[in-house]
């Protein structure tokens, strides 16, 4: 056992962090859920792909650099130590791509990877919908067969990155008389602008519009734009989830840089005597450790050829309740400041509240945990 | 980089978990509490055989060299099966007077440790006043603050703890003066961190097996004609237990690589505050029949808060964390 990373991994290090120390943006970007840096970051996209650091782990003839697993988390711990921007593209590169690096044709690969690596699209997902929520498989939303393709019709919600992003990638039902409600379920990607398509920005608690609702109305959909074979959507949709929920979503570096900037405020804004803070801050120090460490031991099962399956609903309610608590210790060092809206740590905040609710409610997480891990009997939700 | 234990490393936290699960260590456990250390020490002895002690001394002393990280491992399986005694205690008295260096006191005491015929507590400076079994142990070491090690010869009356497995006393002052001045300070220092990362290591099994026993429990125990263990409350508790648990063992496993008192700190306050979570979990899902003495299960549950507190508290730990990262 050792935690020691191979001369190439630190020589890939030192090549990012010298990148992006001469490239982050001197002062922060507008936030990436309003239209001003949605087209900011989207800038910033294109930089990242201008020097091959916007998919490190995507094959190289698609934008990447064809690292493994351990080199992509040593970028991430250098990408959020630079304080660089959050990624725009992130449902496109975290979501997507993984499903079509697994179900997709060399065709659709070769179509949608690079213009998503460059940032050039932007992709927003659509997986909820108003009635279907952690109980995904009773989704509505329907696609007909049409000549030469589909025809999308239905309402999505709670769509990440819809009111300003290019395309977008879902489920949707296409046999209605399939004897269970996860079957008949078909992937496909569809144009935000298409004839048929109406896009209502939905601001989330600051405002901001983080998401939106898309009104589908006979959308046409050309069969090169379905992933895997129709009827396949909720096992191929299943695969992603995991991806969201596992690994790539949220990479320990992030939560690194941010108990490394909360340290920071507790040595600048941090009362000695109010002893249970600081103990918040130690804890904060200590949970990015565990995860950055749990993390690297279930990279080590992949290089090993293991497989993570429910275990990544570990993953997603450690670090979401940790998210919470990280922010939380932020506002209270900084007393009569934290409630202003421009605050450094306002945002950040906002943003963690909505991790134990999505990607999978944590209530249904700790379903999964209790049933597959544990072995614990079904019972009703 | 490769964040996992190896085979061998593996293979001996297994030898010693196969070992442990065959012999009747509750029933060692309750005579070690009666005063009866007997069956106690057949256990110890077996321990011992695997070379487990040997993890914690030198080759010129009949050890196997330090070797934290299997040491950690084996201490895993101690917790998990509730073994008695001054393991921990034994453990950084070799390491202690492995690092010393004093070739008379290592020849003196260590073939002895490291072959677990003779066993150790002690008194480490910064360190719980108490020595863990000292009507137990061959050896009782005391620290002084100032660098004097010595070699207590008794123990005032013996206090029962918590954990009535756990015996405690303090040690008379006075006794052989073994060595003194800066080195023992040192070899102390690593001695206590080694204490500190395998009590650490002990949590985290007692936590393991109390989850396991209760996750069993869960599905036996049945209430308005259902298991209990398909309540989603009760779900959520034994999910939330595991997390703790899960994401403690890799802070163990690096502590033990770095011996740096800011991971082996970082270990300890999650592995404790983990286990005690996990004890508080199984008590409140068995119910009332959790609250005896009776069952078995009581053996880890009175064991979790101690361990969580011995060697370095939660505040301890933490204020150990950020002094590291603030220096």
């Amino acid at each position: 056992m050792d935690l020691n990373h191979a001369a190439d991994v630190e020589a890939f290090r030192a090549e990012a962090r010298d990148w992006l120390a001469a490239h982050v943006p001197a002062t922060p970007l507008p936030s990436l859920e309003t239209r001003e840096g949605f087209a900011a970051h989207r800038e910033w996209e294109a930089l990242l792909h201008s020097a091959r650091w916007s998919v490190v782990s995507w094959p190289e003839e698609y934008g990447g650099r064809g690292v493994d697993i351990e080199h992509w988390l040593v970028f991430e711990e250098e990408y959020w130590a630079a304080g660089a921007p959050g990624r725009v593209s992130q449902n496109g590169i975290n979501l997507l791509a993984p499903t079509l690096f697994d179900h997709a044709t060399d065709e659709q690969r070769a179509r949608v990877l690079p213009s998503m690596a460059s940032g050039e699209t932007i992709w927003a997902q659509a997986w909820s919908e108003p009635e279907s929520g952690s109980d995904l498989a009773s989704l509505k939303s329907r696609a007909v067969r049409t000549e030469g393709g589909w025809l999308l019709s239905g309402q999505k919600t709670w769509s990440s990155r819809a009111a300003f992003a290019d395309r977008a990638f879902g489920i949707f039902r296409t046999d209605p008389e399939a004897p269970k409600p996860h079957q008949g379920l078909t992937y496909l990607m569809f144009d935000l602008h298409a004839p048929g398509v109406t896009v209502r920005p939905i601001g989330r608690l600051d405002g901001k519009p983080a998401f939106a609702e898309l009104f589908l109305d006979e959308v046409f959909v050309p069969d090169a734009d379905v992933i895997g074979e129709p009827g396949q959507g909720w096992r191929i949709a299943m695969s992603t989830t995991g991806n969201e929920r596992g690994l790539t979503l949220r990479a320990p570096g992030r939560f690194l840089a941010a108990a490394d900037r909360l340290v920071e405020l507790w040595q600048s804004h941090g009362d000695p005597a109010d002893t249970a803070l600081r103990d918040r801050v130690a804890d904060a120090v200590v949970g990015a450790r565990a995860y950055q460490l749990f993390t690297w031991a279930n990279a080590s099962r992949f290089a090993a050829g293991e497989t993570i399956g429910a275990e990544s609903s570990l993953n997603k309610v450690f670090w979401s309740q940790y998210d919470i608590a990280l922010h939380e210790s932020a506002l209270d060092l900084l007393g009569p400041d934290a409630e202003l809206a421009d605050g450094a740590w306002a945002e950040p905040w906002i943003f963690s509240l909505a991790g134990p609710i999505y990607a999978g409610t944590n209530e249904i997480q700790r379903d999964i945990i209790a049933e597959r891990l544990l072995g614990l009997p079904k019972g009703r939700r | 980089m490769r964040f996992l234990p190896t085979e061998e490393q593996s293979d001996f936290a297994r030898t010693l978990h196969g070992l442990l699960a065959a012999s009747d260590v509750p029933a060692a456990v309750r005579a070690w509490g009666a005063g009866d250390h007997t069956p106690g020490r057949a256990l110890w002895a077996r321990i011992a055989a695997t070379g487990l002690f040997a993890l914690a001394a030198d080759e010129a002393h009949e050890g196997m060299g330090l070797m934290p990280l299997e040491m950690a491992g084996g201490f895993v399986e101690l917790g998990r099966a509730g073994v008695p005694g001054p393991v921990v205690e034994t453990a950084a008295a070799a390491v202690l007077l492995t690092r010393l260096g004093d070739e008379a006191l290592a020849k003196r005491f260590l073939p002895g440790l490291a072959a677990g015929e003779t066993s150790a507590t002690l008194t480490l400076p910064g360190a719980g006043p108490y020595a863990l079994d000292a009507d137990a142990a061959t050896h009782l070491f005391t620290v002084s603050a100032a660098g004097e090690l010595r070699l207590a010869a008794g123990a005032g009356p013996l206090r029962t703890s918590i954990d009535p497995a756990r015996r405690l006393a303090l040690p008379d002052a006075g006794g052989e003066l073994l060595a003194a001045g800066p080195a023992v300070i040192t070899a102390a220092r690593d001695a206590a961190d080694w204490a500190r990362l395998l009590t650490a290591a002990q949590c985290l099994g007692t936590g393991e097996a109390l989850l396991a026993r209760t996750v069993e429990y869960a599905k036996q125990r049945t209430q308005f004609g259902t298991a209990i263990g398909g309540f989603q409350a009760v779900k959520h508790r034994l999910a939330d237990t595991l997390i703790g648990l899960e994401f403690a063992r890799p802070l163990l496993w690096a502590a033990a690589l770095s011996l740096a008192p800011g991971e082996v700190a970082a270990a300890k306050l999650t592995a404790g505050e983990a286990a005690y979570a996990a004890a508080m979990t199984a008590l409140q899902l068995h119910g009332a029949v959790g609250y005896t003495e009776e069952l078995d299960l009581s053996l880890w549950l009175r064991k979790a808060r101690p361990l969580r507190d011995a060697w370095g508290s939660p505040s301890q730990c933490r204020a150990a964390v950020l002094q590291e990262r603030l220096r």
